[in-house]
């Protein structure tokens, strides 16, 4: 069973990452210029040399053949060479990528730690007066942008207080600034999604049956309704996490980080085209898997879900 | 991917105790708002006689007296460039939203009455796209049009259709099973007839609730395109670019970067009540105006419950509630 819903969640992630692929296959063509032009930029090459390239590069066969190499490189680990330093776009991609992971990483970390109990907290004595702080929380959460907030804890904790480094220094304490903006906004979401999820589990009949069985209150909350409130939050952070990786690009473009966002950035800025490719491939692959592991993590906590994607 | 049950995210507000007063201040108060940025949006000229680009040797003044946001480093009064920064950030996250409405609906549509193979197809492109983060599907978009407000909107506008398509065309396989739309269907309705007349205005309730939903969303991304340099380029006024502008003297000239910082928190805050406001109107349990949204009255009411699910429709559609779903970020 368990199995058969692995297998079959893998089959289903595959035209998604075809899909994928051929995003970022076509963006080579879309980019008005010749990438062979843009690699010799500079360097004063002759018409016969750029035309020279374009046959190393591949570029005068048919698109589907192009397509094919493209994923065939792709399987090999293969990205291409960057335009800017002549080095494989894999190799400088997966440099940068620790810090990335980092910075999403503690974003997420920020979310739940602060989303998860608020929301609980919020959700079992609605109406008091950490549940209009919560919600007011939530809402200033929601609308202050992270850069803005990034720029103002910069302000207050990097450059007044000193507590912290304003630039990214590569220390862990340098990652506590960005984490915090970048994950507060998904912590207010997070905190709003939790909120109404135990009110709705604490009306339900299962609860009333638990409390008629003698279930002591903080069983009925730790065993029944925080485990079925967690279901939507679990899928939440599935969903957002694409959102939190590109939202890490523009806050390490802020704080100076050397990660695969503000690479993806300048790369962008500089039509560095094979770099955006690769980061578009990695971004997708990755944001793949994870919603692979959160409908693998869903359906061990909630076997209803294996029952609802069986028949779909 | 995974269906998320979004709609929990984003609640309407409880305020139907509040009686007939609060509820006439409530509306009284959005509608002011709407139209203060209605002028922003449209005759920013109205609320500062100051020219945004005009540079005077008042350099780096603080906020206070003539110039109440201050000035930045060419002497420019930062208040006038709030004010008419606005217009590229409220002109993109309209636009794009418009935009994405518009060709969610139609690819919606399409996807939930064309032939299986047709709409199998529609949606399984519209899931490859779903999976791509909006800020990423923006920025491949911007590499290839170039930076301004135009590739903005487009950008923002093919981000956010994916999701935007997915909710409609879960709506329209709801609708379709219902009895009037089969009559309509045995009547020998065409199938650009039944959309137009029975599908649309069923949907209209829903689509609303769901754009106004994403506009706080939409300002979001559309100032961090331009934070990143990709919109308005200076000496232009943005909010997006006039913040990241300022972020480099933050230490010495906090009122640069703070105030564009300020507006568009304030923006994305009455976006995000405004879409509260506007899905508490269409709410028909909440009975808070029974005629206002005549035009569009019925929507949700005719948005069938549970009961009405086409044979051989997925489980999962069942068991959902009759509630919308809006599409977050990623949608």
């Amino acid at each position: 069973m368990a199995i058969a819903f692995v297998f079959r969640r893998l089959v289903a992630s595959v035209p998604v990452m075809i899909g994928i692929t051929a995003i970022a296959f076509v963006l080579i063509h879309l980019v008005p210029g010749d990438p062979a032009r843009a690699m010799l930029f500079g360097s004063n090459a002759s018409p016969e040399q750029v035309q020279a390239l374009r046959e190393h590069l591949g570029l005068t066969k048919p698109l589907w053949q192009q397509y094919v190499t493209f994923i065939g490189q792709l399987l090999h680990g293969d990205l291409g060479t960057s335009y800017v330093t002549s080095s494989p776009v894999a190799q400088e991609l997966l440099s940068r990528t620790p810090s990335t992971l980092q910075l999403t990483g503690g974003a997420m970390l920020v979310a739940i730690i602060t989303g998860v109990p608020l929301g609980l907290v919020a959700g079992i004595r609605p109406g008091s007066v950490l549940d209009h702080l919560s919600r007011a929380v939530s809402f200033i959460g929601v609308a202050v942008p992270y850069f803005f907030l990034a720029l103002l804890l910069v302000l207050v904790f990097g450059i007044q207080l000193g507590w912290v480094p304003a630039i990214d220094d590569g220390s862990l304490l340098a990652l506590i600034v960005p984490a915090i903006s970048l994950g507060w906004g998904y912590a207010a979401i997070l905190t709003r999604l939790i909120r109404g999820r135990v009110i709705e589990e604490y009306r339900s009949e299962y609860v009333k049956s638990a409390r008629a069985r003698g279930c002591s209150e903080s069983r009925i909350l730790l065993r029944h309704v925080f485990r079925n409130s967690s279901i939507p939050a679990v899928t939440m952070i599935g969903l957002q996490f694409g959102n939190i990786l590109t939202g890490a690009a523009v806050t390490e473009v802020i704080f100076g980080r050397a990660g695969l966002g503000s690479f993806l950035a300048t790369s962008i800025t500089t039509k560095n085209i094979p770099v955006v490719q690769g980061a578009i491939v990695l971004i997708g692959l990755s944001y793949v898997v994870i919603n692979l592991v959160v409908d693998l993590a869903v359906s061990a906590i909630d076997p209803r879900a294996r029952v609802a994607t069986a028949s779909d | 991917m995974t269906t998320a049950p979004a709609a929990e995210v984003i609640r309407p507000p409880r305020p139907h105790r509040k009686g007939r007063w609060g509820r006439l201040v409530m509306t009284s108060v959005m509608v002011l708002l709407l139209l203060w940025f209605a002028v922003l949006l449209l005759w920013p000229g109205l609320l500062t006689g100051t020219d945004p680009v005009a540079s005077s040797t008042e350099y780096l003044t603080a906020p206070g007296g003539a110039h109440p946001f201050g000035t930045d480093q060419l002497g420019r009064d930062v208040f006038s460039r709030v004010v008419f920064g606005a217009q590229p950030v409220l002109a993109a996250s309209l636009g794009g939203v418009l935009l994405a409405t518009l060709a969610g609906v139609t690819i919606g549509i399409i996807g939930g009455t064309a032939p299986r193979w047709l709409g199998g197809v529609v949606m399984r492109v519209v899931d490859v796209l779903l999976a791509l983060p909006v800020l990423l599907v923006a920025l491949i978009l911007i590499a290839t049009l170039g930076a301004g407000v135009g590739s903005i909107i487009f950008a923002l506008g093919v981000a956010y259709t994916p999701g935007f398509a997915r909710v409609v065309e879960a709506s329209v396989r709801k609708l379709r099973a219902i009895e009037y739309m089969q009559a309509a269907r045995l009547f020998g309705s065409s199938g650009l007839r039944t959309a137009v007349r029975h599908l649309l205005p069923n949907l209209a309730t829903e689509v609303l609730v769901m754009a106004s939903s994403a506009i706080g969303w939409a300002v979001l991304t559309a100032t961090t395109l331009s934070f990143l340099g990709l919109g308005v380029q200076l000496p232009a006024p943005d909010w997006g670019s006039d913040l990241a502008a300022g972020a480099t003297s933050l230490s010495t000239a906090w009122w640069l970067a703070t105030f564009p910082g300020l507006a568009i928190t304030v923006t994305i805050l009455v976006a995000n009540f405004a879409g509260d406001w506007v899905m508490a109107l269409s709410d028909p349990r909440g009975r808070r105006f029974p005629t206002r949204l005549r035009p569009f009255r019925g929507g949700s009411d005719s948005l069938p419950s549970a009961v009405a699910v086409a044979p051989g429709e997925p489980a999962a559609l069942a068991s959902a509630p009759p509630t919308l779903s809006i599409p977050e970020e990623s949608a």
